[in-house]
């Protein structure tokens, strides 16, 4: 077992490097001089080559990539251009509230998901299936903020239960689920509505296997059937799925934030984006990676936990 | 084989044809297996001629800004209200479908081929190139492509040509792993083998005898990332990095009614809806395709 994660964790590390080193080439091989863009085309050339020379975009590109991902090693990731503060302390304090949100939103997408996704599969081509089938396909077309924005109006303004700004700051408990609600309802709906689709088709798969003939055949009641021998079998597409949505909940993540005004790292790299603040554009780029293959290595590890007939070799 | 010999020409010809109806028929009885994809290509349709005849149905100019009339709710000359300009909504919508759709189209249309030569090719050499080329495109795959886009266009600013360039960059990996996969089990089969036996080159290989067989699930993936395409559009212009103002785009709308939404919630309402209608439409459509042509699924219907 230990063996499997130091290998699981060298590999992460791996892809860790091979995704910084593509995003950082991506965003140099992209036409547009930073420094211009920070300043704007009206800028004399003087300034812009200071600025250039600031930001060490003046030497070799293999220099500044060496000094990128020392700097990333060892947590130094620059310093904002725009606050004067170092990126990750800038970071650090916004990721709490994303990570709470995210997490918030997966535990609500898979109440609600696994359980419609089971009942789809065991009523299949039936009413329910038809209709839960169209409203989870429903529920991945909605575009985030048009969802977030749709909520807002009716649970923050029609009908004025929840805040309408969600500071994510709240000190009592209530008012931080409070703050949470909304937002969590609307990003924990469209994960649902991808969470019932894989739920569906892997409990469709499972219930074609001879084990579940078998136990069909000994006699053991329906509902045993589905909670002994199914859900189980049915959690490894699921988990694997949800790792593979990672890229989806973290991109619907920023506009919910942005919609319901919640701090975070959705609206840490639109006012990034809006100030041309550079330094903290990759650094947000190192912490999304960094999620990612995180994330990733969590899901490997998850099935052995899962399905004790996967050894760790 | 000249390419004077005109037997070969006519060969070379009614093989394509074949190929063409071979792959027509597919359709067609795919749409059949899953009845939804009729639905979903019927609303598509509609909504791509409404976007075509835009000029021509649209009762004002999406861009004519009328100051007296402005925030006004539905009516009969404003059947969708008028925004903070006094610009007509339902001549703005029907202007932004032009936009969507042409991004959305032309975005995936590229990555669509690019992502399956590259996957092809990776599939069909193996190997080490294979190993290195995939590992790319999965690495690519892990990043969330909104973010991916949202630097792509900060960096070279807001076009319409930027923005398909974000977004089809975006969707290359997909299709390399859309394709990849039924290639290695193409390549294998007789009919292959025996091209490589008569002596046909790689490239006639792969493109003249296994792309047309990994095609109807390429074709597939098409759709459903033409509603990925039309989705990311839209938020990245909700952001503020969509096509630049006054151009009408539904997310940038939508982007401007949320900001009214206290007083004239219509204006995020309409647009919404649009965005909803075309993303619902494609997925509905390539969702019952891909039932249709999942060889684990068949005979579900």
């Amino acid at each position: 077992m230990s063996g499997f994660v130091l290998k699981r964790m060298g590999f992460a590390v791996i892809t860790l490097i091979a995704v910084l080193t593509i995003v950082f080439f991506i965003v140099r091989i992209l036409p547009g001089d930073p420094a211009m863009v920070i300043l704007g085309d009206q800028a004399s050339q003087q300034s812009i080559d200071l600025l250039r020379a600031r930001l060490g975009l003046d030497r070799p590109m293999i220099v500044q990539y060496y000094e990128f991902m020392a700097g990333v090693a060892v947590g130094d990731w620059g310093v904002s251009m725009v606050s004067g503060r170092p990126v990750i302390t800038e970071i650090l304090k916004v990721l709490p509230a994303t990570l709470e949100l995210t997490i918030a939103a997966l535990i609500l997408g898979a109440a609600i998901g696994i359980p419609l996704g089971v009942w789809a599969a065991i009523s299949r081509n039936t009413i329910p299936d038809y209709l839960i089938r169209l409203a989870s396909l429903l529920g991945l077309s909605f575009p985030a903020f048009v969802s977030a924005v749709l909520l807002l109006f009716a649970f923050a303004i029609y009908l004025p239960w929840f805040p309408v700004m969600s500071s994510g700051r709240g000190t009592s408990l209530g008012a931080r689920l409070n703050d949470l609600a909304l937002p969590a309802i609307n990003l924990g709906l469209i994960m649902a509505a991808y969470i019932t689709r894989v739920s569906r088709s892997a409990m469709l798969e499972v219930l074609g296997q001879d084990y579940v003939r078998t136990a069909k055949a000994k006699g053991i009641s329906f509902s045993a059937i589905i909670w002994r021998h199914c859900l189980r079998n049915t959690m490894i597409p699921v988990v694997t799925v949800v790792g593979l949505y990672l890229g989806i909940l973290i991109g619907n993540s920023v506009l919910t934030e942005i919609v319901f005004n919640r701090p975070g790292l959705g609206r840490l790299i639109v006012g990034a984006l809006n100030q041309r603040d550079y330094t903290m554009l990759q650094g947000m780029m190192v912490i999304y990676t960094l999620l990612v293959v995180v994330v990733n290595l969590l899901t490997d590890l998850t099935y052995g936990l899962i399905d004790p007939r996967i050894k760790y070799s | 084989m000249s390419a004077q010999d005109p037997a070969a020409e006519v060969t070379k010809v009614s093989y394509f044809r074949l190929t063409l109806a071979a792959l027509g028929s597919g359709l067609i009885k795919a749409f059949n297996t899953n009845k939804t994809s009729w639905v979903g290509l019927g609303l598509f349709v509609f909504v791509c001629l409404l976007a075509a005849l835009a000029p021509l149905i649209a009762p004002h100019d999406p861009l004519d800004q009328n100051i007296l009339d402005r925030l006004e709710g539905p009516s009969w000359d404003y059947w969708m209200g008028t925004d903070a300009y006094g610009r007509d909504t339902l001549s703005r919508i029907l202007h932004g479908a032009r936009i969507s759709l042409m991004i959305g189209l032309v975005s995936i249309t590229a990555a669509l081929l690019i992502g399956t030569v590259i996957g092809l090719v990776a599939g069909y050499v193996g190997g080490k190139t294979d190993i290195i080329v995939m590992q790319i495109m999965d690495v690519l795959l892990a990043f969330p492509s909104l973010i991916l886009g949202l630097i792509v266009v900060a960096m070279l600013g807001p076009t319409i040509t930027n923005l398909i360039i974000a977004i089809a960059l975006t969707a290359i990996p997909p299709f390399a792993r859309i394709a990849r996969a039924p290639t290695i089990v193409v390549k294998e089969r007789e009919f292959v083998e025996a091209g490589r036996a008569l002596g046909y080159s790689n490239i006639r290989l792969m493109g003249g005898h296994i792309l047309p067989n990994i095609l109807p699930e390429v074709l597939v993936m098409g759709f459903l990332w033409l509603a990925t395409a039309i989705r990311v559009e839209a938020s990245l212009a909700f952001i503020g990095l969509g096509v630049s103002p006054p151009t009408a785009t539904w997310g940038g709308m939508i982007r401007e009614g949320f900001e009214n939404i206290l007083d004239s919630f219509w204006l995020a309402l309409f647009p919404s809806l649009a965005i909803l209608l075309v993303v619902f439409a494609l997925n509905l459509l390539g969702d019952g395709l891909r039932d249709a042509i999942d060889p684990r699924l068949r005979g579900e219907s």
